[in-house]
């Protein structure tokens, strides 16, 4: 019967030694994406990996990406962020997805294929962006 | 003999329950508009139950029943796919942790939640031909490990309460 119980107790421990490593690895991820990340000055849309354009974040602007037969996402750009505004998907998911505007940010719409992505331009024409 | 109409019954049963929890998920994620495509992995509940008390064998057979089912009522081609890549993973990954004997049904769906989400970003990948996905994994993995938690305390319960006379 205590050995019935020391076991509990291990797998209790090993359970709690397992969520505190995968939230460490999951935080210092986050810190490295989120935090310590300097801002892009491009958006790069992809739709179903080939390049569909380019656009420089310093400048608002809407973007309508037409994507398949019938796939639609409006990308919108303010204020030197970037957000979907509309998809023809039903998830909407990249909709509700917060403005990106830090490198290696992207959104990302499943159904369509869609992806817009920060980087870093060295050579766009946008020498006042703000990091 | 046992009796082969009442496994088939149970076997039913479970697959309903995991399918009704797939779509009260469903119903509740609008609760959570902060967090697009976050789902709490309730069906799993069932399927940590079944790994548990009736073998790996019950647990596989529901665990793709469901996701075929939820994929074609509920989603589309796509949401198979990823959802049948997620599946697999998670259900390998808790087999073989549930073998090892070092984790409690609780560490052992946290890990199925957590795998289940990187076998559909995985899938994303492939499927997208794009890394940048690796965002959606940080943020996954913190979800993926509380739903994880909350789910395998659910499952416990009936891993732990359920008279076997119940279970055929």
């Amino acid at each position: 019967m205590t050995e019935q119980k020391n076991t509990a107790r291990a797998h209790r421990r090993n359970d709690i030694l397992l969520i505190v490593l995968l939230l460490l690895v999951a935080g210092a991820g986050i810190l490295y994406l989120f935090v310590f990340r300097d801002s892009g000055n491009v958006v790069k849309v992809t739709v179903d990996g080939k390049l569909y354009g380019t656009y420089s974040l310093s400048e608002d602007r809407v973007e309508d990406i037409h994507s398949g037969e019938d796939g639609h996402n409006r990308l919108i750009i303010k204020d030197g962020r970037a957000y979907m505004e509309s998809a023809s998907c039903s998830d909407g998911i990249c909709v509700a997805h917060h403005p990106i505007f830090r490198d290696g940010e992207s959104i990302v719409c499943l159904p369509n294929k869609v992806v817009a992505t920060v980087i870093i331009d060295g050579d766009t024409d946008s020498p006042d962006i703000v990091a | 003999m046992k009796n082969r109409s009442k496994t088939v019954a149970f076997i039913g049963l479970c697959t309903a329950l995991a399918l009704i929890l797939a779509y009260v998920e469903i119903l509740i994620q609008p609760l959570f508009p902060t967090l697009p495509g976050i789902k709490m992995g309730l069906p799993n509940i069932i399927i940590v139950f079944l790994l548990y008390r009736r073998g790996a064998a019950s647990a596989i057979g529901v665990s793709l029943i469901r996701i075929l089912l939820v994929s074609l009522l509920f989603g589309n081609v796509m949401a198979l796919f990823y959802s049948l890549a997620g599946g697999a993973l998670s259900i390998a990954v808790m087999i073989i942790l549930k073998k090892l004997r070092f984790l409690s049904p609780v560490g052992v769906s946290v890990a199925g939640g957590v795998t289940h989400n990187v076998g559909q970003i995985l899938m994303a990948m492939l499927l997208l031909d794009t890394v940048e996905l690796g965002y959606y994994l940080v943020v996954l993995t913190v979800t993926g490990t509380v739903a994880g938690i909350l789910v395998g305390l659910c499952g416990a319960i009936l891993i732990n309460n359920l008279p076997n006379k119940l279970i055929s």
